[in-house]
């Protein structure tokens, strides 16, 4: 079985984010970056089904600048084969992402696509979706579980008020959410065998892909700071408070 | 070898995601149970902290030692027991074998050093003999074809823990002072070796010492380091040459973290009605913290790219750990001042610290014993 892991590289997610001055997104200049933890959990997913004998190539792809590649190492350095980077300046959407995926998937032709349910950046949670809808492929979300059997894949997904358990056919999508699994530390020794793994670089022209934003961003502003609170004299001024400002009760 | 700047990072990164997110949280553990657990010991080989600076072809990563001392400035944000774990295994419990071993020491020793299966330890002080390391008594006589040892180590580090000794011992009873000593790797399952009790400590807890004593332990004669007898003063002064950056380094790094804790303490913790980082005798203590380990990093750093470039560091690694030592023990004092009276409680940790660096001064060539050494590198240097 060949796995296809979309990963993508984003700003760190212990770094405190802040908006640019002129609104038009966050910084990421001199921003420490990393791959978005979501697809963390995909790589890892993968490489312990090859450590279990399910699957035999493991490729991560990642779409965005040169320095994705770094974020290609890590996979690498999970356990990944290889890498592909599909490269441009590009600020590309979801829609786009899933438009350059899928070229990639029909010259690969993996038999399962595992990704992040979601990036920790723009927190779309599209671009899985998008992919099976362009593929036509069956898709499993936000999945806790997946089990490969001869007929496909026993997913369990995570859903309001509880799981739900489907089988889907391969080749499928599926994305990942976060009690799947715990991700490992790549260990030293791998992320320097890693530099040795071969990353294919593409561009979207090559693809055939227009990656043209559909979507256009207004403004971006910091959430409002939190008020402070106020300090009541006895439960009885609290109940009222609660009743009559704060309409709760 | 010299990797490239991008997996140095990621190498970096992934050892700072580890102290940060796994041996952290277990600090006081550690303290408390005077342990370090078994499962986090498991982690750490997964991840290849063993065989930091061991060749890669052994198995090891073969860091050179610019990059072990970014490595150690990474490990010094933790509780210096972590690093003790496998800091024989990395200094001075291998390293005689990689500087000086025959091919045949390599290939049975390293590759399970590398993965820490086998754990290294290194026996030069004994009860009358630290400083003035020449003057050991333990002996090595010739006996058939090998040699039995005599004498008693005395605070041998992860002893408790050791599969193997570097052992330094006298093979020349007639010829005193350094010359008649030699270097054995000796296997602590040998018939004679008795370890004393883990001695108890003003700090590192969870980090080992005990007497390593040699009652007619029989070795055989491929136990001599390199094979050449007389030798062994030299290797254990080249094993300790190299570890004097690395020790710097962590110190380095423990400063680092003190210095964070010092300043997050003092912009929360409020008197007079403000932050005390607001007053400025507080931020005078900062201030000379911040300086003195930004000065230390600079020897280190500066000591390590020469040595890497093969220039002779002698003074520069002596001068590194000396002043690097001094200094976490100068900022390890301001941090519980800044901290006041939460400085010496235990909940925050820093009067653990406080008693944890002490040691930096002392082994691995105490603060004394640097200062001769950078001045006898001068007054060479200019004779």
């Amino acid at each position: 079985m060949k796995v296809l892991i979309p990963i993508k590289r984003v700003i760190d997610a212990n770094v405190k984010v802040r908006v640019r001055g002129d609104g038009s997104g966050v910084e990421t200049q001199n921003v420490k970056m990393a791959m978005n933890p979501f697809c963390e959990i995909a790589v890892e997913e993968a490489v312990r089904l090859k450590e279990a004998g399910l699957a035999e190539e493991l490729i991560v792809i990642s779409c965005g600048v040169t320095q994705c590649q770094e974020t290609l190492r890590t996979g690498l350095a999970m356990g990944a084969d290889r890498g592909i980077l599909v490269e441009t300046d590009a600020e590309l959407e979801p829609l786009a992402v899933a438009k350059l995926l899928k070229a990639v998937v029909d010259k690969e032709s993996p038999d399962l696509i595992i990704l992040g349910k979601q990036s920790v950046d723009g927190d779309n949670n599209q671009t899985g979706q998008m992919l099976a809808a362009l593929l036509g492929w069956p898709q499993g979300t936000f999945i806790s579980k997946i089990e490969i059997k001869d007929s496909g894949s026993a997913i369990t997904r995570e859903v309001d008020g509880g799981l739900e358990m489907l089988e889907i056919k391969l080749p499928a999508v599926v994305t990942v959410d976060l009690r799947l699994n715990e991700p490992r530390y790549a260990s030293l020794p791998n992320i320097m065998k890693a530099k040795k793994k071969p990353i294919e670089t593409i561009s979207p022209d090559a693809l055939g892909v227009d990656v043209a934003p559909r979507v256009e961003i207004l403004e971006v502003t910091e959430p409002p700071s939190r008020q402070a609170g106020i300090k009541v004299e006895s439960v009885g001024e609290l109940v009222d408070k609660l009743r009559n400002e704060a309409k709760v009760i | 070898m010299a990797l490239d700047a991008e997996t140095l990072s990621q190498l970096l990164d992934t050892v700072g995601r580890f102290v940060d997110e796994r041996l952290r949280p277990s600090e006081q553990q550690v303290e408390d149970d005077d342990h370090v657990p078994d499962a986090l010991i498991e982690e750490m080989k997964q991840l290849g902290l063993f065989g930091l600076t061991i060749p890669e072809e052994y198995g090891g990563l073969g860091l050179d030692v610019t990059e072990e001392v970014q490595v150690a400035l990474v490990l010094g944000r933790t509780s210096p027991a972590f690093r003790s774990v496998f800091g024989t295994n990395i200094g001075i419990g291998s390293q005689g074998i990689v500087i000086d071993g025959t091919e045949e020491q390599k290939q049975r020793y390293l590759p399970g050093m590398a993965s820490g299966d086998i754990i290294g330890s290194f026996c030069l002080t004994e009860p009358d003999s630290g400083s003035d390391a020449a003057a050991l008594r333990t002996t090595a006589l010739p006996n058939g074809n090998g040699y039995v040892l005599n004498g008693t180590k005395r605070y041998i580090t992860n002893a408790p823990r050791a599969d193997v000794f570097t052992v330094m011992a006298r093979t020349d009873p007639d010829t005193p002072g350094a010359r008649g000593i030699s270097a054995f790797v000796v296997d602590a399952d040998s018939p004679g070796i008795r370890l004393g009790k883990p001695e108890k400590k003003m700090g590192q807890k969870g980090a080992h010492v005990c007497d390593v004593v040699f009652d007619d332990c029989k070795i055989p004669g491929d136990a001599l380091i390199g094979g050449v007898e007389g030798q062994g003063f030299k290797t254990a002064m080249k094993v300790l040459d190299r570890g004097r950056l690395h020790m710097g380094a962590v110190c380095v790094g423990v400063a680092r973290r003190l210095i964070g804790d010092s300043l997050a303490y003092a912009m929360e913790r409020k008197q007079f009605g403000k932050p005390i980082s607001e007053f400025q005798l507080i931020q005078a203590m900062l201030a000379d913290s911040e300086t003195e380990c930004a000065a230390a990093e600079a020897l280190v750093v500066d000591a390590a790219r020469r040595r890497a470039a093969g220039e002779p560091v002698v003074k520069q690694a002596a001068m590194a750990k000396y002043f690097a030592s001094e200094m976490v023990g100068r900022v390890a004092d301001r941090a519980v001042q800044i901290h006041g009276g939460a400085g010496y409680i235990s909940d925050y940790g820093v009067e653990r610290f406080y008693r944890d660096v002490r040691l930096f001064r002392i082994y691995e060539g105490t603060s004394q014993i640097q200062q001769l050494i950078i001045a006898r590198e001068m007054i060479k240097g200019a004779a």
